[in-house]
Parts: C-alpha cells; sequence; structure tokens
C-alpha cells in the first residue's frame, strides 16, 4: 500500500503546505458551487451565475491595485454586481439576459482598466493571468481561514433554508402563495451565488468560475432523480473534478519538463468530461427521474 | 489619430460596427444574449494557437469559432442550452490560457487578447477581414426578412416555409464570423457589448423596426469611434469603453424610456419593440 501511494507521489503531494491550502480552498469551492450550481439552473439562472464570476474580476484586479487581499476583492465586487442585478430586475425572464449582459459589460470594462493600471503599476505584471485564469498555488495560507469559515458559513444557510429556497427556484408563485417571504431569500440566493463566485474565481480563476458553477450541477442534474440527491451528487462531482485537477497540475510539472499546466485548465477539463459522461450515462435510460428534473424551467 | 498605420483600425471598426449593430438587433430580439458572450470566447484559443503555429491570428480566430458552434450545437442536443454555454466558454478559454502560457510574453498576450488592443489588426489580415465582414452584412441583409418573420412570429415563419434550424445555424455563423472579426480590435470579453448594447437602447429609444435598426447602427458606431478615440488618448485598453459606454448608453435609453412611458402611462415602451403590427 505504501509503495502504491510513494508511486503516485501522494506522500510529497500532501505534505507540501501550499498544496495543502490550495486543496482546502479547491474543497470549499467545489462543495458551494455545486450546491449553489443547482439552484441556479433550476431558476434557469445561469448566465446570471456565470456574470457574478465574470464581474468579479474588477474586484480582484482593484485588490491587486489598492493591496488588499483578493477574496474580499472578488466578493466585494460579485456582491455588489448580485445586488445591482436584483434592483434592475432579474425578475422579468425576458429582459433579464439583456440586463445581465450590459452590466457584465460593465463590470468587465472596469476590469479591464484595473488591470491595466496593475500592469502599468509596478510589480504586478501577473496579474491579468493570476486573476483571469486563477493561480491557486499562489495563495497565501493566511487566505485559507476566511474562506473555509465562509463557505460554511454558506452551505449552513442553504442547509436552514433548504426547503423555502427550493420552493422559490421551482414554483415562486406557489412559494408566495405558501406566506415565504420571497424577496428575503431572493437576496440571500442572489448573495450565495455571489460568494460562491467569488470563491470559484479565487480556485480557478474570474473567467473560468462558472465551470464549477454549471458543470458539476448540469451533470448531477442528468443523473439525480429527487432534488436532494442533485445536490449531493454536484457537490461530489465538483470536489472530484477539483481535487483531481489540482492533483495533475502539480504532476504535470514533471510530465512536461518543469512547466506545470494551469490547474484551472485540468479543472475545466475534468468537468466537461464529468457532464459528457452524466449525459451519456442518463441517455442509456437507467435515470428514471431524470427527465422531471432537468426539464425544470427554460 | 489618424495617421497611416490607424487607417486599418479606423476602416475595420467601422465595417464592423456596422454588422454589430444590425447582428445585435436580432441577439436582443432571439434573446441569444449569453451565445453572444459566450462564441466570442471560443475564438479566443484560435487567437492563442496562432503564433505558436506561425499562421495569421485570422485562421485560428475563424477555426475556433466555428469550432465553438459546432460544440454549441452538438452539447444543446444533451441537455440545456444554457449549461451548453457556460461549458463552452470555459473549456475554450481554459485551452487558451494554456496555449497562452506556452507562448512568449504571456500575461501582456492574454491582457491584449481579452481587452483589445486598437493596433490588433495586422496588415496582412486586413482584406481578408474587410471582405468577411462585408460577407456578414450581405448575408444579413439577404435573410433580413426571414430573420425578422422568425422573431416576429414563429408560426407565421412556419407557415412560410423558413426553416428554424438553418436560421439557428445562420444566426451562430454569422455571431461566430463578426466577433472574430472585432475580436482582435476590442478584445474576447467585450466584444459581445457592441452586440448588446446598441440594439437594446435602440430598441427602448424607437420601437419602428426599420428605425430602431439604423440607430442601432448609428449607436454601434459611435460607440466604436469615441471608444477607439479616447483609448488612442489615453493608452486605455478599448475594452474598457466599450465596456462602460455600453451600460451608461443602455442606462440613458432605459431612462429615457421610463421617462416617456411616464408621460404616456398607456404606451409600453419597455423594450418591446413593436414588432406585433408589422406585417413583415
Amino acid at each position: 500500500m505504501s509503495t502504491g501511494f510513494q508511486d503516485l507521489g501522494l506522500v510529497h503531494f500532501l505534505g507540501d503546505p501550499t498544496i495543502r491550502s490550495a486543496l482546502w480552498i479547491g474543497t470549499m469551492a467545489a462543495m458551494l458551487n455545486g450546491v449553489i450550481g443547482v439552484f441556479a439552473i433550476l431558476r434557469g439562472q445561469a448566465f446570471a451565475g456565470h456574470a457574478l464570476g465574470d464581474i468579479s474580476s474588477a474586484g480582484g484586479a482593484a485588490a491587486v491595485f489598492t493591496g488588499i487581499s483578493a477574496l474580499w476583492g472578488f466578493l466585494g465586487m460579485a456582491w455588489l454586481a448580485a445586488l445591482i442585478l436584483s434592483g434592475l430586475g432579474l425578475k422579468r425572464a425576458g429582459e433579464r439576459d439583456l440586463v445581465t449582459g450590459v452590466v457584465l459589460g460593465g463590470g468587465l470594462g472596469i476590469s479591464a482598466l484595473f488591470l491595466y493600471l496593475d500592469a502599468t503599476g509596478s510589480s504586478h505584471s501577473g496579474a491579468t493571468v493570476s486573476i483571469m485564469f486563477g493561480s491557486l498555488f499562489g495563495i497565501p495560507g493566511s487566505m485559507v481561514l476566511p474562506v473555509i469559515l465562509s463557505t460554511l458559513s454558506g452551505l449552513l444557510l442553504v442547509l436552514l433554508c433548504y426547503h423555502p429556497l427550493l420552493l422559490i427556484a421551482a414554483d415562486p408563485d406557489l412559494a408566495r402563495a405558501r406566506g415565504v417571504p420571497a424577496g428575503l431569500l431572493e437576496t440571500l440566493y442572489l448573495l450565495l451565488l455571489g460568494l460562491a463566485a467569488a470563491i470559484s474565481a479565487l480556485t480557478v480563476g474570474a473567467i473560468l468560475a462558472t465551470a464549477l458553477l454549471l458543470g458539476p450541477a448540469g451533470a448531477a442534474l442528468h443523473l439525480a432523480g429527487r432534488p436532494a440527491q442533485a445536490f449531493l451528487y454536484a457537490a461530489g462531482i465538483a470536489l472530484f473534478c477539483t481535487v483531481t485537477g489540482i492533483y495533475l497540475s502539480y504532476e504535470s510539472f514533471y510530465w512536461f519538463g518543469g512547466t506545470a499546466w494551469p490547474v484551472s485548465f485540468f479543472v475545466v477539463v475534468l468537468v466537461l468530461l464529468s457532464y459528457l459522461l452524466a449525459a451519456a450515462w442518463s441517455r442509456t435510460g437507467t435515470v428514471p427521474g431524470r427527465p422531471a428534473l432537468h426539464g425544470a424551467k427554460r | 489619430m489618424f495617421a497611416s498605420y490607424m487607417l486599418h483600425t479606423w476602416i475595420m471598426a467601422s465595417i464592423l460596427a456596422m454588422a454589430t449593430g444590425i447582428l445585435g438587433y436580432f441577439v436582443i430580439l432571439w434573446r441569444s444574449v449569453f451565445a453572444a458572450h459566450a462564441l466570442p470566447l471560443a475564438a479566443f484559443p484560435g487567437a492563442a494557437a496562432a503564433p505558436l503555429l506561425g499562421i495569421s491570428p485570422l485562421w485560428g480566430l475563424f477555426f475556433f469559432s466555428g469550432l465553438g458552434v459546432l460544440f454549441l450545437r452538438l452539447f444543446s442536443l444533451l441537455g440545456r442550452k444554457d449549461i451548453a454555454m457556460g461549458l463552452l466558454l470555459t473549456t475554450f478559454l481554459a485551452l487558451g490560457g494554456l496555449l497562452l502560457s506556452m507562448g512568449q510574453e504571456y500575461s501582456a498576450a492574454v491582457f491584449s487578447l481579452l481587452f483589445g488592443e486598437i493596433l490588433g489588426i495586422s496588415g496582412r489580415s486586413f482584406l481578408p477581414m474587410v471582405l468577411i465582414a462585408l460577407l456578414v452584412l450581405l448575408l444579413v441583409l439577404a435573410n433580413f426578412r426571414s430573420l425578422l418573420l422568425q422573431s416576429v412570429s414563429p408560426a407565421l415563419a412556419a407557415a412560410a416555409g423558413i426553416s428554424r434550424s438553418r436560421l439557428d445555424w445562420l444566426v451562430l455563423a454569422l455571431l461566430a464570423l463578426v466577433t472574430a472579426g472585432a475580436l482582435p480590435i476590442v478584445g474576447t470579453l467585450l466584444t459581445f457589448t457592441l452586440l448588446v448594447s446598441p440594439a437594446a437602447s435602440a430598441q427602448r429609444l424607437c420601437s419602428h423596426p426599420f428605425w430602431s435598426l439604423v440607430l442601432s447602427v448609428f449607436l454601434a458606431e459611435t460607440m466604436t469611434w469615441l471608444s477607439i478615440a479616447m483609448a488612442f488618448w489615453t493608452n486605455w485598453p478599448p475594452g474598457f469603453f466599450v465596456g462602460t459606454l455600453g451600460a451608461v448608453l443602455f442606462l440613458l435609453s432605459h431612462l429615457t424610456a421610463r421617462f416617456r412611458s411616464g408621460l404616456r402611462p398607456s404606451a409600453d415602451t419597455a423594450g418591446r419593440p413593436g414588432l406585433s403590427s408589422d406585417p413583415a
């Protein structure tokens, strides 16, 4: 057994403190995004979820410029965008994509300016790559604890509000008729979406953040028969993709003669493959409850 | 600002703005904003791969945006369209990031591809680009009636023998061509704003289909020219100006429409182009 471990380089892999913080942050990003992603897809808000990730890059770039921690930059901007989107009326489905697109354009524009200022400023010439495509191995260890705490409180909130959140996702009118505080839950959901986007941005980069949000949840909805299963599968698939991605990126340093391929590349490819596998699996017709869940909304 | 080395940019940007203004009109009517955002990102690895393979970025861009269209159509068969688009854009972006990391001047290359460069069009890709942009214009104009009818009333379009799937392919292909052309100047991430913002603003301000289309082209041209001029003066990335001008433009036209509908409470100007009465 121990020789098997050594063959894979696992002892060395897990012994590295950089890897350990990467694994912690990746795990948190995977679990939160898997769970929130299922809500996002059930509500037909894939584009909004994607937009929050992209827009958070402006916060990350501003954080580099002002010297604050990247997590707060990503989170602040994602939350600001979430509040703007909910204020502008995400409710009317027809207008939603349009408004989301315009806000996304504005956010990316600001991101362009800050990244330009970062690059011309001084020693931050690599900011564009690390913010847009992630630099999981470059995250300081001090950021691990805030990420864990905010993720766990996010997951706790989901657990506490599980039924009402699911109800407003599945049937908002019924939820309102039953006296569920829809407005409050709507805001809570958007803030959670922003948190998921921010932590995903930290892990795989702002413009790739969507991969963890939509891919695993989409795959899970192909496989699951009941909502609760979908959340578990999504978190599991996201976790598998992230951890394996980190491992492969670490190992790729040895495969390609001293130039490691980015973590985000491996994670994205694994997410794509798992979505394909899940879709193929559900095509074989072994999952009885699939159409009901997957066909919901749009 | 109008020196000879800027001439290609001005000509190219003007033709592209016209194409995006017209095509954007249908992007808004068909509610395909996410597709308009995802397709330019699919072209991104093309620009990244070109220097590695020693080919002109133009062919890389067209190859990958074509690949993006195929990917989108195939994945839409597997499940929902919005997931297909999310997977499309992350996969292609990640691939582009990987390819760029293998080249020289990694960070600077990533930045100018993502957010544009006013001198992004090289001399040898100028002529093919202009021809392709003109082709897009011709194709849109040739299919104008079918596209409009399809967006107004799918049932009528079906009755008239217009194939929905053929038009879907056409719109995606046109989007791919336009974005591949605009990408080097405006940047991967913000090309879609040129498609969305002028057209959406025009539809808020003006309910007649034809004048709304003209206004959309006019706004797209104004936005593009202003962005290039300001990028030239400040040396800031063009993407910044395109993105923020787009948001400001939409906000202003939204407020104008609100104000007008406040004066005439019965009028429905909120984004509903008055197409339902158009005989097409």
